[in-house]
């Protein structure tokens, strides 16, 4: 009897029980995903993306083709040789695009991953706790939201200077506030749910909760929001290098492309044309997929 | 409703000042010595140091700020390491640069998106709503910048009618501001159509259509007045991200703003004009959100009641 009833086993069997329910909820979610035309227009889009960006080496080699220049091609509209046409360096820019792709992605993922973690956790916190920590969190909180998330990602980049990874680092604290807020809120509307009291009851330690019970129950507008803030995050890097402030030269940045386009705006609109078309899409890709899973996690749309 | 104003405004000075220090904290971090910035590479060693110490460079860091906060207070932000000049006075002469594109891309987001958000939602799934569906799509997809770029391929280069940069007459604002508002206008217009089908399902709008009122009349009379609540604080938002996002676009069109002065200075490592410009902005987009959400107050007889 008193082994049935061990915490230990309880513990245990409420896992498993979350396990399949989740299971089935991501069935669901995809059940409905799946009916969102343009939602799917989004995913097919972004895993060409994708693809394109983990075998740019076997399209295109980084030294021998993005990088390379050769002066003697330069400004060439797009051709049979070179489909995309050349840049001001005489680099193809089809191949530069898709090392750029990976550039992009690669930062807009990681950023948003370390805001998610980092706001993510401010707001659990802030949220679990309550009081005085609350207040303390959320008002430091209300100070980074005061400055425009562009202004301070170009002030942190500006001081540590500008490279792919403090570029990174400042796109992502600029934008831990809203993460920490949905958490936050999202904390604070089941943390007296029975099922917590529940775990509590049984003995399990604040960070327990936190992290099997709370977390997962926030991951929704999480997802949602971290879907959109990699496609914002993707718009501050080509902003950032737009202006010198990101990626350097030589590499290849879909922003810093379009910059070193400018001056030839008159005589090679297709040097900066291409490299913001490729934005646009990315950027529009995200956001389908974005709109498609809010719509698919509303409880209001089930039906 | 005084009193809450009165409230906001007083909580406006601890964000401020919280602004103030973590930009300082980050601009701190700047690696170089700016006596030596401002002095060349050329200058014997005891004038650095001697312009340490008159510029407080070797005080605490606390120290320091305490300074800046207190000379800020009276209107003095420092000297610009590379013009000399009064970084306030430089920062204050570009500023109603900034603000009337700001001003003008809010007004260009309002006048299309508003309208356009309405009629989408009024004919969900039709033509017209699929067409301006995916130009909003599009308009928040679009990096403001390029879109700059863009025009300025269309209407300057290519038409030759409009001023690729600069700031001379009225017709070299319309090109900076459409770039501006265009995201805006987008976001707007999502916003709006969002709004306002959700208001159109409500039960007093089907009383209002079953008492016969006419259909022009349930959605401008009775509609409207509810769906446009939340578009309001989207408006206010999108005006502060215009103030911050002007940077990229005053660069592009070599405007004469706030946010190209500090792009430039960021290349020659002009940390005060820098760590002002930021400030300034900051708070401009600060006393923009009390603004809105003191309006929203006034607005939604809900929210005022909860003020008394």
């Amino acid at each position: 009897m008193s082994e049935v009833l061990s915490s230990e086993n309880l513990e245990k069997d409420s896992s498993v029980a979350t396990v399949n329910k989740k299971r089935s909820q991501t069935a669901e979610l995809w059940r409905r995903l799946r009916k969102n035309n343009m939602a799917m227009a989004g995913i097919a889009i972004l895993g060409i993306i994708i693809v394109l960006a983990i075998f740019a080496d076997i399209i295109a080699p980084y030294d021998a083709v993005a990088i390379k220049q050769n002066l003697k091609d330069r400004l060439m509209t797009p051709s049979g040789a070179h489909i995309l046409g050349t840049d001001e360096f005489g680099r193809d820019m089809f191949a530069r695009l898709i090392h750029g792709a990976r550039v992009s992605l690669q930062v807009g993922i990681l950023a948003v991953g370390l805001s998610i973690v980092l706001g993510g956790a401010l707001g659990a916190i802030a949220g679990y706790y309550g009081g005085k920590l609350d207040d303390i969190i959320m008002r430091i909180m209300d100070v980074f939201l005061a400055v425009p998330s562009i202004l301070l990602a170009i002030a942190i980049v500006s001081a540590l200077g500008p490279n792919l990874l403090n570029l990174m680092f400042a796109i992502s604290i600029s934008s831990v506030p809203s993460y920490a807020r949905i958490v936050r809120a999202s904390v604070i509307s089941i943390k007296d749910q029975e099922f917590i009291e529940a775990a509590k009851a049984i003995g399990a330690n604040d960070f327990r909760i936190i992290m099997l019970h709370i977390i997962p129950n926030t991951l929704a507008p999480v997802i949602v929001q971290g879907t959109l803030g990699v496609a914002g995050a993707i718009l501050s890097t080509a902003g950032l290098s737009f202006i010198g402030m990101g990626i350097q030269p030589p590499a290849p940045e879909w922003g810093a492309m379009l910059s070193g386009g400018r001056q030839y705006l008159r005589y090679a609109p297709h040097v900066t044309t291409i490299p913001g078309i490729a934005i646009v899409i990315t950027i529009l890709a995200l956001n389908l997929v974005g709109d498609g899973l809010r719509d698919a996690l509303d409880p209001r749309l089930k039906s | 409703m005084h009193k809450y104003i009165f409230k906001r405004m007083l909580l406006l000075i601890p964000v401020l000042l919280g602004v103030a220090f973590l930009v300082f904290s980050i601009m701190s971090l700047t690696p170089g010595d700016p006596a030596e910035l401002i002095l060349g590479e050329t200058a014997s060693k005891s004038a650095v140091l001697a312009l340490r110490e008159q510029m407080g460079l070797n005080d605490p860091f606390f120290v320091q700020f305490g300074n800046y906060i207190l000379d800020g207070l009276k209107g003095d932000f420092g000297r610009s390491y590379t013009s000399g000049r009064e970084v306030f006075g430089e920062i204050f002469q570009r500023f109603p640069n900034t603000l009337i594109l700001s001003v003008i891309g809010v007004i260009i987001a309002i006048l299309i998106g508003i309208p356009v958000g309405i009629i989408s939602a009024t004919k969900q799934y039709s033509l017209m709503d699929s067409i301006s569906m995916i130009a909003a799509l599009l308009g928040v997809a679009m990096p403001n910048f390029w879109l700059g770029l863009m025009l300025i391929l269309f209407f300057s280069v290519g038409l030759g009618w409009l001023p690729s940069g600069g700031y001379s007459d009225w017709k070299s604002l319309i090109l900076p501001s459409i770039t501006l508002g265009t995201g805006a206008a987008a976001i707007i217009t999502r916003m709006t159509r969002s709004s306002m089908l959700e208001v159109i399902r409500q039960d007093y709008i089907r009383t209002a259509r079953a008492k016969g009122v006419s259909e022009k009349k349930v959605i401008n009379k009775h509609a409207l007045k509810n769906a446009l609540i939340p578009v309001i604080t989207v408006v206010g938002l999108q005006f502060g991200y215009l103030l911050g996002g002007a940077v990229l676009t005053e660069t592009v069109y070599s405007w004469p703003g706030v946010g190209r002065l500090m792009v430039v200075a960021i290349r020659s490592k002009d940390t005060p004009v820098v760590l002002a410009a930021v400030i300034f902005l900051a708070a401009a987009f600060s006393i923009v959100n009390l603004f809105v959400d003191v309006l929203y107050g006034f607005v939604d007889p809900r929210v005022k009641s909860q003020y008394k």
